[in-house]
Parts: structure tokens; sequence; C-alpha cells
């Protein structure tokens, strides 16, 4: 049996607060978030970066958490699914989901929601185009996306009838 | 008649917490003392065991490790028959068949311990083919290999073909399918010789579960329970298999005194668990110089893998949907489920009929041309009427107008215009373009007399506060079951929807209202459910505290006064066969479901004839369906279907190396990504079915039946090449070009 | 997931000169640790023997993208995100942008890195044939100091590369002003996104009064490295576009390559589609 080497201790922003978490260096971001942080709404749905059921956004950018290994997550900001609605007050893209059916059995849905919710900050003005490439890293296999690309392009219209500033 | 909320898309019922990551799944539970699971699996195909040996170098004196010889009752994951051991004891007939369990608190050592048994296995000559399992090159199950045989008549096939004027033969065939659920199998499980066995996971059918944990652990029935979790996909890959994974964790928890978990990583879920029945069909068809059909001679083969599980069903609704909905005068159908040394194939959304329509409407396509008619015309001539029957002898006695949908499909997918335009401006393209179709149907509910064996139950109460609690078996894995039933029974009794709870499937607590699967929720438990209801109400209104007509408050009020004053207010329904759907099992004839989904689907697609790779371009599907009764949940069931039918079309592969999946991993079985879908425009005709609940049939599983062929006739279309066998790779399909050049 | 994690040794030095140290001072030890795009998909299929690694993320010497007039050092750490996003590169190596755009998904684009493409060596990435194309030279950095040579020189066998142990990729260079006049650039995989390449063809040529120069043609996924096709281009160059000059030239190129048969397609397959693409190539030169 190989040597077990010890955890180490990181710092890092989540959803908003300042978290400390202990892991193995090379633990699986999606191991730490959903077993030390317990943020379950992490999901696992390939272990191999093709899903992106594990979506989550680091310093910004969308990533897949089962491909970062807990060293790399030291001093970065982390926002995953539960840190998407403030408080009881959905963001456009779930409040879209709920009313145009884009999730079904709902696994893939918390990736998906923060890749469209990156997308959206990224492009605001979205066309459906930039929505089927911006999403095609995270794979459903209930919906065949339709109705996923209708609930973006709601939210997207919602986005653009407010002024200010896009989450 | 008009609705209140049966027809309305409200919105699904668990989506908040689905949208927020709120719901949880079976990985996301946790139970105090909670130790992981592994599985250890066999390497050969087929063969004795030999022995089992642990490396040294793992502390073993810290796992929990079982083999047969711990199961308490049978060794054996009871379904139709029992002969799939729960664990390999003295043989193993399939790679990855499981053989030890292990657990241990800690996720990572016992990773290594499952790498650090060895199996030693003695190999036996193994089959792998429904050619060699045929010839009986080994018998590896029962006397023949076969599993199950079914012999539909009707008619004279074999006089029919003497004196035909034309006969048209072709052979089609279908490879198996992965249902690829994002989410992979998992239960936790807790069991002692005290308080019996519970089991918490992703599974479709707690009532299967609870069959199979009865037999292995010889315990009454009250003493095992069983919970589904948020379930992340099915597609019936969770109806059977569960039932297996189940077993494992109930085994480890029972002997470790400790509650366990086990959640399959991608890559053993790919290896290890069912798939799509791989196929083959040969037809034979008779026709008049004129188009009209004669006879149909149909030969259609199951690969079932290496126990039986649950080939026979899925064999008998392939049979009973082989000849399609066409009218003609003679037909025989020879099927057969064959064993080879596989994992068992199972259930996949279809069960069968996606494998025989995908052979009958490509076939079509060739005896149209054959006999000089465009595809279309030649359905259009055979279509069944209502009062005709199909050819397990049922009468049709609903509406049925195939020709309506078809035209109606083709008016949305400017079907002719680009037939037409399309076969003139091909040629010499680089990219060429195709139009097909598919015209079909699918029986909704268990074949024949199986709702009647069923005899599903559902249970309803009334609380003081004015809420009714819905109990059934019927499990929510997205495809809107829980937000159905809260329509159905705020309908039923006029009341909103919302103040209706469905409660969580778990066996202490809902009766058995049959597995999830068949396109029977709706239609078939639905029903039961409005009835449920209807009683609750006529309870209240019998008693007197409710008037014929009332507001929500009134109801409330009425509830409170019947809590108070007599008592519990519940209702039970049990589910009762009509008396007019006879089935004959010994025949294969009569009645085979109470009704159909009838549908065309027009599919356009583009070959790149430098890559051989085809691109969908559009889809229209038009379908009958009795009542839709949420229009956004019925259309996105359609649209994920079509997605699934475009994977078995054109992307899903697996290649098998000596019956073990090689490329088990989502970077090498290739679904359909957002880039790769078209638009998928959805319609829907009602013809009410006096049975459902509010005119519902099933739609689960049609999409499944015509995608793949309405693209194969596409591609046939837009290459003018013959497509027998799906999924059509690029490597297939340049091969196919290459052959015509040379 | 089938690694063995805590086993695992992953260690973040706090420079890059730290890093080069301990690469000085045990070679072969340590292994450094990019983005993990690669690196974190092998320890999860249970296929990362090696136990030590340096992380060398976001060392800003390895991050920058150096301009000048002549040429355009990309830092070894620029992500395929970045990539696409810079318009030098957009403008004047579009193919480049290309691949990084069509290599796995945006997850995977904001965290997979030029360098760590190029170390893993796989047969089947998407970068290799444009860099082949447009004649890059990559850079190495050591506690020796630089050293430079040309990208295509790099891969000698599967897996095999000119770079010692104690070296990190620096920069890859390309020269601006490299002639050509049309350019190809085409991935064919398994679907439209997140697919690994079945066949990936990059081509660029100068075209003047009628005849062909300047060819260079790279494939991927149809050697054990990438390749390029130098008998198809001495084959083509100087010569007029033809239809016979076609039927040579896939000839030659159906010889130069050596394609397999695996899980994902097959040699015939491969062989025909490079032989396609190099038709396409011509089609948009003639144009």
């Amino acid at each position: 049996m190989p040597d077990r080497l010890k955890k180490i201790r990181l710092r890092c922003t989540l959803n908003g607060n300042a978290a400390t978490l202990e892991a193995y260096p090379m633990a699986r971001l999606l191991d730490v978030l959903r077993d030390e942080a317990g943020l379950t709404g992490v999901k696992e749905g390939c272990g191999e970066g093709e899903c992106g059921a594990c979506s989550v956004e680091l310093d910004g950018e969308i990533v897949n958490s089962c491909l970062i290994p807990a060293l790399q997550a030291e001093g970065v900001t982390i926002r995953t699914i539960e840190g998407v609605a403030t408080g009881d007050q959905l963001h456009a893209v779930q409040q879209a989901f709920i009313a145009y059916g884009g999730a079904q059995c709902g696994i893939c849905t918390p990736g998906m929601v923060l890749a469209a919710v990156n997308l959206l900050k990224r492009k605001p003005h979205a066309t459906e185009t930039d929505i089927r490439a911006g999403l095609s890293g995270n794979l459903c296999r209930c919906t065949g996306y339709t109705k996923i690309f209708a609930a973006v392009m709601a939210a997207c219209r919602e986005n653009g009838s407010h002024t200010g500033s896009q989450r | 008649m008009a609705t209140r909320v049966i027809g309305k898309s409200v919105p699904r019922k668990e989506g908040r917490e689905k949208v927020t990551g709120r719901a949880k799944y079976v990985d996301d539970l946790k139970f105090p003392g909670m130790i992981f699971g592994a599985t250890v699996r066999s390497p050969a195909a087929r063969g004795r065991i030999l022995g089992i040996h642990f490396e040294p170098g793992i502390p073993w004196e810290e796992f929990t490790v079982v083999t047969a010889k711990d199961i308490p009752g049978k060794n054996c994951i009871a379904l139709l028959i029992d002969d799939q051991p729960c664990l390999a004891a003295e043989f193993v007939n399939h790679p990855e068949e499981p053989v030890v369990l292990l657990a241990h608190p800690d996720k990572y050592l016992l990773e290594e311990a499952r790498r650090g048994v060895r199996i030693e296995i003695e190999p036996l000559p193994a089959i792998f083919s429904m050619d060699d399992s045929l010839a009986h090159k080994h018998v590896i199950w029962g006397a023949d290999n076969i599993f199950k045989s079914y012999q539909v008549n009707k008619g004279h096939v074999e006089h029919a073909l003497r004196d035909a004027e034309l006969i048209v033969e072709g052979t089609y065939e279908t490879g198996a399918q992965e249902q690829l659920y994002i989410e992979p199998q998992g239960m936790i499980a807790q069991a002692n010789a005290e308080e019996g066995v519970t089991v918490w996971g992703s599974l479709q059918c707690p009532y299967y579960v609870h069959k199979a944990l009865v037999v292995l652990f010889g315990l009454p029935k009250d003493r095992i329970r069983v919970v589904q979790a948020e379930t992340g996909g099915g597609f019936g890959g969770k109806e059977e298999y569960p039932s297996m994974i189940a077993a494992h964790a109930a085994l480890l928890a029972w002997k470790s005194g400790k509650p366990v978990k086990i959640i399959y990583d991608r890559a053993e879920d790919m290896v290890a668990t069912t798939k799509r029945h791989p196929s083959r069909t040969k037809h034979r068809t008779a026709v008049t110089r004129d188009g009209k059909l004669v006879a149909m001679d149909i030969d259609f083969t199951l690969d079932g893998g290496a126990y039986e599980t649950l080939s026979p069903v899925v064999l008998s609704r392939g049979t009973i949907h082989a000849a399609g909905p066409y009218n003609c005068p003679n037909v025989r159908i020879r099927s057969r489920a064959v064993a080879t040394n596989a994992p068992p194939h199972g259930a996949f959304r279809g069960f069968g009929a996606p494998q025989s329509v995908f052979a009958l409407e490509r076939h079509f396509d060739r005896v149209a041309d054959a006999v000089g008619l465009a595809p279309d015309e030649f359905r259009r001539r055979n279509f069944i009427q209502q009062g005709e029957t199909i050819a397990v002898g049922q009468v049709i006695h609903e509406k049925v107008d195939m020709d309506g949908l078809m035209k109606r499909a083709f008016e949305l997918s400017d079907y002719r215009q680009k037939r037409k335009r399309f076969a003139a401006e091909n040629s010499g393209k680089m990219i060429r373009k195709g139009i097909g179709f598919a015209s079909f149907f699918h029986g909704a509910g268990f074949t024949g007399s199986g709702e009647e064996h069923l005899a599903s139950e559902v249970a309803a109460e009334a609380t003081r506060e004015g809420r009714v609690r819905v109990r059934a078996a019927s499990t929510e894995m997205g495809q809107g079951t829980n937000t159905i039933f809260s329509q159905i029974a705020g309908e039923a009794l006029g009341i909103d929807h919302e103040q209706i709870e469905i409660v969580q499937p778990d066996t202490a607590n809902v009766p058995n209202s049959g597995p999830t699967v068949a396109s029977r929720t709706s239609m078939i438990v639905g029903k039961l459910v409005e009835t449920a209801a209807l009683e609750i109400r006529a309870k209240l209104m019998n008693s007197g505290y409710l008037s014929s007509e009332y507001n929500a408050t009134e109801f409330a009020a009425a509830c409170r006064r019947y809590a108070d004053e007599i008592g519990p207010l519940t209702s039970f329904v049990k589910y009762e066969h009509p008396r007019d759907l006879l089935w004959d099992d010994e025949r294969y004839e009569g009645h085979a479901y109470g009704a159909y989904a009838w549908a065309v689907y027009v599919a356009e697609v583009s070959v790149d004839m430098r890559t051989a790779e085809v691109r969908v371009e559009d889809f229209v599907a038009v379908q009958e369906v009795g009542k839709v009764i949420n229009p956004v949940l019925a259309a996105g069931q359609i649209e994920g279907g079509v997605a699934q039918g475009i994977g078995m079309a054109v992307y899903e592969n697996i290649v098998w190396q000596e019956g073990r999946m090689v490329n088990g991993q989502m970077t090498n079985y290739i679904m359909p990504t957002s880039m790769d879908v078209p638009p998928i425009r959805i319609y829907f005709e009602e013809n009410p079915y006096e049975r459902g609940p509010a005119g519902a049939k099933g739609i689960g599983e049609l999409p499944l039946d015509g995608t793949a062929p309405a693209i194969a006739n596409a591609i046939a279309h837009a290459i003018g090449l013959n497509i027998t066998r799906v999924p059509v790779t690029p490597e297939v399909l340049s091969e196919l070009l290459e052959a015509v050049h040379a | 997931m089938r690694a063995s994690v805590p086993s695992y040794e992953l260690i973040a030095p706090r420079n890059l000169e730290a890093a080069l140290e301990m690469l000085t001072q045990e070679p072969g030890v340590w292994r450094p640790f990019a983005g993990g795009t690669d690196l974190m998909v092998l320890l999860e299929a249970g296929k990362l023997p090696h136990r030590k690694f340096l992380s060398i993320w976001k060392f800003p010497e390895l991050c920058c993208m150096e301009v000048s007039p002549e040429s355009l050092g990309i830092g070894a750490l620029s992500t395929y995100t970045e990539i696409q996003s810079n318009e030098i590169l957009q403008s004047e190596f579009p193919l480049l942008c290309r691949a990084a755009a069509e290599t796995g998904s945006i997850a995977t684009q904001n965290r997979g890195t030029l360098g760590g493409n190029i170390a893993n060596a796989s047969p089947a990435a998407d970068s290799p044939p444009a860099l082949v194309v447009y004649d890059a030279e990559i850079e190495f950095v050591s506690a020796k100091g630089t050293r430079r040579m040309p990208y295509r020189d790099f891969h000698t066998g599967y897996k095999k590369m000119q770079m010692r142990d104690d070296e990190l990729i620096w920069r890859i260079h390309l020269n601006r002003a490299l002639k050509r006049d049309k350019e190809y650039y085409r991935k064919v995989g398994t679907r439209k996104a997140q697919a690994i390449s079945k066949i990936c063809f990059a081509a660029a040529a100068s075209f003047e009064r009628g005849r062909i120069s300047n060819t260079r043609i790279a494939l991927g996924s149809v050697a054990p490295t990438v390749l390029r096709a130098a008998e198809t281009e001495k084959l083509l160059n100087g010569e007029k576009v033809t239809t016979a000059l076609l039927k040579t030239a896939r000839e030659t190129l159906g010889r130069e390559i050596s394609p397999i048969d695996d899980m994902r397609s097959t040699a015939a397959y491969r062989r025909l589609v490079a032989q396609n693409l190099l038709d396409e190539f011509f089609h948009l030169i003639s144009a």
C-alpha cells in the first residue's frame, strides 16, 4: 500500500464567505466541495471532465471541479450553485428554468445553470448560437436541450430589460 | 370538456429544489457511521471461479468482505425468474459479473482494496454473437440458449407468400445503447436481523427492489423497506438494475452492522449495468403491384446477455410492435431472445419497440421503392383504420388517423418540397441533404394481462387542513410524475394542484402501484390517482360536509369537519382490468394494449460526403396522445426522447471486446451535446382515451420508436443508398460510400 | 474514481525559480502540473502511476505573451481561452485559435494550457498541427538557462519528446513574417463539441500565378505524433493545381500517414478522410 500523505489546509472564498478546508493536495475540488464544505449541489456525472455536472465558477471562470486538485484552490474565489440565488431571490436563469421546463431530473441542472449564468455575464446579448456553444460542455440526457435554450434565451431577455450589473 | 388545471403547463413541483441544487440525490445523503462499499467483478466472460485472493499490503482486517456464502436467503436477484445470481458463486457468465463486495470507512483505501482482490478464473468457452448463440456453438443458458420465444400468426403467411406478386426482403440491425442517465447508480442500505433491511437509492421501481430483497434475505415483506431518493434520470436503466446494487449495499450493511453507501463511478456504471438489447430483424414482405400489403413474415432476434432478467418482456413488446400500425391480412412474427456472455441487456425506453420499429420503417421505404411508390403513398395505402386489426389480432376501436398525422407532419417539415428539392440538388455536392419519416405507434401500459397481474394500487388521504396526499409507487425521475399526479388529483378534487402532496415513494408508506415503466404512469396509475381523488371528494359529499359547488375554503373546512367528527379521510383504489381487454398468452393474440399513441416523425439530415458525418438539421414530431396533461412536460418528454433517438441513430456506439464494453467513458461513448441537436418541433393531437385520466394515454417511450428510422430514411434519401443498421457512424457510412465507388 | 488520492504529492513551489531548482535537484522525481485537464483525467481513471507533482499553475513568467514585430512568444501557461481571445493571434494565427476553440469545452479551455497540451503529447491533440504549420519554435527554461528548437522536432515518438527532466516549456514562438495566403484547419471528431479528434488537418500555402508554394500540411491522429506531411508538401510545391496533381497528392498523403484502428475510429476512415480534407484544402487554395 502506497504511503499516505498529509492533508493540507487551504483557504478560499466559497459563495462569498471565507472558508478553510482540509484536503489531500490531489483531492478533486469536487469532493472537497461536496464532502468538506457540504455543498452537495455540485454533482459528479462522469469524473472525466466531459459532462459538466460538476461545474463551478472559479475566479469568475467556469471550470469542471472534478479536474481541479485541491491544492490549486488555495486563495481562489469559488461560486457553486448554492451561491447563485440571493437568499430566497432566484437568479433570472433559475426562474426561467422553472418557468420554461429547463430542468427534468435535475442532476445536470446545477452545472447547467452556472454555465448559463456565466455565459450571460460574458455575453449579455447571447444569441441562440451563443447559447448552444456556451452550454456545449454541459451534457443533459433528459431534455434534448430544447427547453434549456428557451429558458436561457428568456433569462437573457430578462437581463436585457434591466439596467445595472449582472451577477 | 373544459378543464381547470389539466392541460396547463404548471411549473414542475420540485423545480425550485432542482434549480437551487437543494434536491437530494442518493450520493448527497449521509448517515451517521456510514461506510462505503465497492464491488469486485469478474475479469473473464465465462469460467469457473477457482479462488479469490486478497493481495498483501491492505489492512484486510478493517474491511467487511461479502461473498455469495454470506447471503442469508437465496443467491439471486429475483425478477421474472431467479437465474441471475446476486454474487457469482461457482461460475461467472459475463465480464464484470459481481463476485466480491468490500466495505470500509475510507473511500480511497476502499478503491485500493478493490484493486487488491484477484479473482482466479478457469476460463470456459464463451459466445458473443446472436449467431453463435442460435447455432449452439456453446450452450451457456438453459438447454438451448433461448430465454424466450414468441410466435404471432395472423392469416396464412405461407400461402400468401406463395401467391405473391412481389416480395421484398431485408435484414436490419440495431446495436446496444447505454441509457447514460447523468446520475450514476447508487444505493445506501441499513440492515440487521432486528430491524430488517432499508435501502435508499436512485431507482424507478421501489417494489421491484423490495421483492428482490425479500428473496435475497429470506425476510418477511414488512421487514424490507425501499425508499426512492431524488433520481437523476432512469430511462429504464434504473428499472431492474437497482435491485442488484441494493442487494449489494444491503449485504454489506447486514454483515458490517453499519449503513453502507455504494455509488458507481461512470466507468463502472457503463461496463457493468444494462444496455438496450441489440437486435436483428428479417423482413419478407409480399405486396400487390399497386402496393397493398398481402403478407409480412418477420423474424426478430434480441441479444439478451448472460441472464434472462427482462428479456421475455422486451421481446414481447418488440414482437407486438414489429408489424406496425398497418393493415395486413397475413402476418407471422417469429421472435426469440438469446443468451450471450455479456452483462445482461435490459430495459431502455422503448423496450424492444425501437428495435423492431427501426427495421419495419426502414424496410417499408424499400418496399415502397420496389413497388414504385413514394414512401408516404405506400404507407397511406396500408395504414390501419378504425375497426381493423393489427398483427396480434387486436381490433383498433379508437379513432385513428395516421393520414392526418402524416399530413400535418409533412406540412410542418415542408417534407414534399424538400424531398424533391434535395434529390434534385444533391448531385455533385459535398454536403448532401435528405429528408425522411417514420410512421409508428406505441402501446401504453403493460402488455396483455400484465396490468391485471400488476394489480396496481393507489391511496389518498385528506389532511385536516384540506391538503390531499397521494400515495403511489410511481417515481419522479424528471418526466414529471409529481406534477402530473398533482394536476390530476387537483382537477378531480376541484382544488388547487398545489394543495396536493405527493408522498415520497417508500414501500413503508405507499402501496404497490407497479413500476415506473412502459409508458404507464400517466395512463394507468394516473387514472388510479384520479379515482382515488374522486373517492375522497365523494366521501366528503356523502358526509354532507361538502356541497356540489365549493371553493377552496369550503373544501378545507369540510376536511376539518370530517377529521374531527368522523375520522381519517382516506381512499384506496386498486386497478381493475377492463373485462373487454382479453389477451391470450398462449396464442399471443388479443388485446395487447389498452391504448396506443400514434405518431409520424420527420427528420432532415445533411451528410458531409468528405467525412461521412451525419447531422440532423431539423426534426418534426407529431403525435396523438389522448390528452396532454401538461404541455411543457409532455413536450419535454418528446424532445428528450428524440435526442436519445438521435444518439441511437447516429452517435451512440458500443465497442465490444469479448463481451466487455471497452469505450465505457463519456469521452468515448458519444451522446449528443447542445451543438448536436437540431431544432426539435413538437406537436400534439388529442383524441381522449376514455380509460385514461382526463383522456391521457402514455407518451414516455414513443419518441424512441420513430426517431432512428426517420433519420435512417433521411440518410438513405440523401445518399441514395440502403441503410440497414444503426448507429450510422461515419466509419460505417464511409465504407458504404466507398463500396459504391469501387 | 480509481485513484489512491492520498498517495499523490502535489506541492506548490513559491515561484518559477524555486520550481526549476527542485527539478534540477531531483531530476525525474518531480513532474510539472499545470492546469490539470489531462493529468486529473488520468488520475481518475487510475492511469497516473507517477506520484510526485509540482504545481506550476499561474507562474507569471509562464503566462505572458511577448510581442515583437517579428514574432509572438506565447507563454506555456496560456490557456485556450486566452489564446482564443488574443487579437493578434486571431488575426495572424487563426489556425491556432481554431484549434483552441475546438479543444474540449469552455470549462476545459479555461484551465487547459498550450504548454500542458504539448507536454502531454497526445497524438490526437488539436493544437500541434496548427503549430507545425506555423513552423513554431519551442523554448524551454531550466536552472541552466533557456534553449530553443523547432517544434516539429520536439515529438520523437509516442509520448517521447526532446525535453529534459529539469526543463519546463517556457514559450511557443510564432514567426509573424511567415508567408502564406491560404490557411485551413479542420478537426473531424466524434461530435460537434467536446470531441476527441479522429483526425485533425491543418495546412497553409501560398498561391501565385496558379502555382502552389510554401506548402505546409500537418495532421493529428494519424501517427504516434503530430505529423508533417513533408512528402506531400514536396510534391505540391511549385506545381499547378490540377485534378491529376490532386490524385497523386492523395496517394502520397495516404502513404505518408499511419493511422490505426482504435475504439474511436478506423485506419481506413482516417486515411480516407485525410485525403478528402486534402481535397477540401485544394478547393480552398484554388478558389
